[in-house]
């Protein structure tokens, strides 16, 4: 007992970072309860990515099949919740991502199990730390019975690194008649060179002081492309429908906490700060000397941002070609 | 058709907020309530069904202290049809509230539900979800777009994930939940809050119901996170990009 089962997501036969840092936090929660990491890789065709995580030194369950060939709640409650019952799992966790957030608290409802969602901090085995209030209140959690489902914030741990081998055994399940009515359609995926905004050491943020979409490309992404940065956007600027929502940083959008944030042309409104206060460090670009986001940026530029981001973008040219 | 949509009572989102001496919860003074902003998206979301399908009523559901009729009534000016408000004294966790609201579906048996994705209170993201589950209904969480197929069976709902856009087909009976450009939520008109007034509010006392609300997650304490202090304003880009280089060292 005490075992945990880590749900390992995964896109284009890889595992993304997120699903590294449920590797970790997985074998630490199973470190603290005395029990065994086991990682439940489900798809279809997913030998290589059932062998790949067992060489993060977790016993790998492969649940493989057409029901699973896209991801959807209701299949992949049946395999995950399945799985668990087999193996005996206390915990169950993932990363908070788009996949994790929308399976395990159906997950949790299938086990009757208390679920703390989007962890920061991992006390105990059975005691969490998380955000509400829009990160006003960092909430000390304690979930009580058998078994437990937690989804951690993929900023708040390091990925896992590789290192011993794990098992890997096929367990077959077949999704009932409620678990087989969502069907998948398609995947219209963001094709973008720059890297992933959750996982991306730079980020550079446009707000409403940007005024429209076109300005994000002409002044933003230029930036964004000198220093190798993945590009983000307040709700104000996604609101105003300058920029899609995939690009949100906030309350209620992406949590990032890259090594650098830069706002530009942001005000700093509270769901906003939620979202990137953890960042290394913070640079505010605003020609509002009263804007909030000076008051938690460790480094402020008031100034007009349309001659500000070209001569920053230029700045940095110059420096990376020095 | 019948649409169940839920409305929770929430601080409005540009609130200050301060924990309470006990420690327990938030101070409540001076705050104002608003609908949770996502609960908004998923009424308006409704309302826009009910114009096109002849025949469609909208009930809202709240659960909470007796205060939420506020909230109610807005959603009623706002167009739906009636409303009903669970009365608990005690918040209850995502789990309870999906119970609850799996029985008022049992009562009502509505053809789509429509949830806000997250309350921008606890955050937590969890309760559309689980009624899917406790229901056996698939969901279609995070919706963009909600396009209803011609014989109402069915509704094709693209769904906002990470590094793009999802579609999903799901049968209805379904649980939507509304993410943030799903659509503009309407303010209630004064014609609107006038018919309000006469419209249903039923209460039922949460003990009626008869369902297991008993709290698997336990608050073990609340406290506010270490403020980050601002540092200082550099005068041009020269000074920033040296600064970022030779002191943050982070470009």
């Amino acid at each position: 007992m005490g075992n945990v089962l880590i749900v390992a997501e995964h896109l284009h036969g890889k595992f993304p970072k997120t699903t590294l840092v449920a590797f970790a936090a997985g074998k630490k929660l199973a470190g603290l309860a005395g029990g065994k990491a086991v990682a439940a890789v489900v798809g279809q065709g997913v030998d290589a990515l059932a062998t790949e995580a067992a060489e993060y030194g977790v016993d790998v369950v492969q649940v493989d099949g057409a029901p699973f060939a896209h991801y959807v709640a209701d299949a992949y409650t049946a395999a995950v919740a399945e799985v668990a019952k087999q193996k005996g799992a206390d915990t169950i966790v993932a990363t908070a991502t788009a996949v994790g957030k929308d399976l395990l608290p159906r997950v949790a409802a299938r086990l009757g199990a208390g679920m703390a969602s989007d962890v920061t901090g991992i006390e105990d085995a059975t005691t969490f730390k998380r955000l509400m209030w829009a990160g006003n209140v960092i909430a000390t959690v304690k979930l009580e019975g058998t078994p437990r489902v937690v989804s951690v914030r993929g900023t708040a741990f390091d990925a896992a690194a590789k290192g011993g081998k794990g098992t890997v055994e096929k367990v077959s399940v077949a999704p009932g008649p409620n678990d087989t009515r969502t069907q998948f359609v398609e995947f219209a995926e963001t094709k973008s060179d720059r890297p992933v905004l959750t996982e991306a050491s730079i980020v550079c943020s446009g707000g409403r002081g940007l005024k429209n979409g076109e300005n994000f490309t002409t002044y933003l992404e230029p930036l964004c492309d000198a220093l190798g940065a993945a590009m983000g956007a307040s709700r104000a600027a996604v609101d105003a429908g300058f920029v899609p929502n995939d690009l949100q940083v906030g309350q209620t959008g992406k949590v990032v906490a890259p090594q650098l944030y830069i706002a530009v042309g942001i005000s700093g409104a509270i769901q906003h700060l939620a979202g990137m206060k953890d960042s290394k460090v913070i640079v505010a670009i605003n020609k509002d000397e009263e804007a909030p986001i000076f008051q938690i940026s460790d480094y402020g530029l008031v100034a007009d941002l349309f001659k500000a981001v070209p001569e920053l973008t230029e700045e940095v040219k110059k420096l990376k070609h020095a | 058709m019948k649409i169940l949509v839920t409305v929770k009572r929430v601080p409005d989102p540009e609130t200050v907020i301060k924990i309470a001496a006990d420690g327990a919860g938030i101070v409540q003074d001076n705050v104002k309530w608003v609908i949770n902003p996502f609960d908004e998206i998923a009424i308006e979301e409704a309302l826009r069904i009910k114009e096109k399908v002849a025949g469609t009523e909208v009930v809202l559901v709240s659960i909470g202290q007796k205060t939420s009729q506020e909230q109610l009534r807005t959603g009623l000016a706002m167009g739906a049809d009636r409303a009903i408000l669970v009365v608990s004294e005690q918040a209850i966790e995502p789990l309870a509230v999906a119970r609850v609201l799996a029985k008022i579906v049992e009562q009502e048996k509505p053809d789509l539900v429509v949830m806000g994705k997250q309350a921008i209170d606890d955050d937590s993201n969890c309760a559309g979800q689980m009624l899917a589950e406790l229901l056996g209904w698939p969901q279609a969480t995070f919706a963009s777009k909600v396009e209803l197929a011609g014989d109402q069976k069915s509704a094709k709902v693209t769904r906002e994930v990470d590094g793009g856009l999802e579609t999903v087909n799901v049968p209805l009976p379904a649980i939507v939940t509304a993410d943030l450009r799903l659509n503009e939520p309407r303010y209630a008109s004064l014609p609107g809050i006038m018919k309000a007034r006469k419209k249903e509010l039923k209460e039922i006392p949460v003990a009626d119901l008869g369902v297991d609300v008993a709290p698997k997650v336990k608050i073990v304490k609340l406290e506010t996170p270490p403020k980050r202090t601002g540092g200082r304003k550099v005068a041009s880009v020269q000074e920033l990009v040296k600064v970022l280089h030779e002191e943050a060292k982070v470009i």
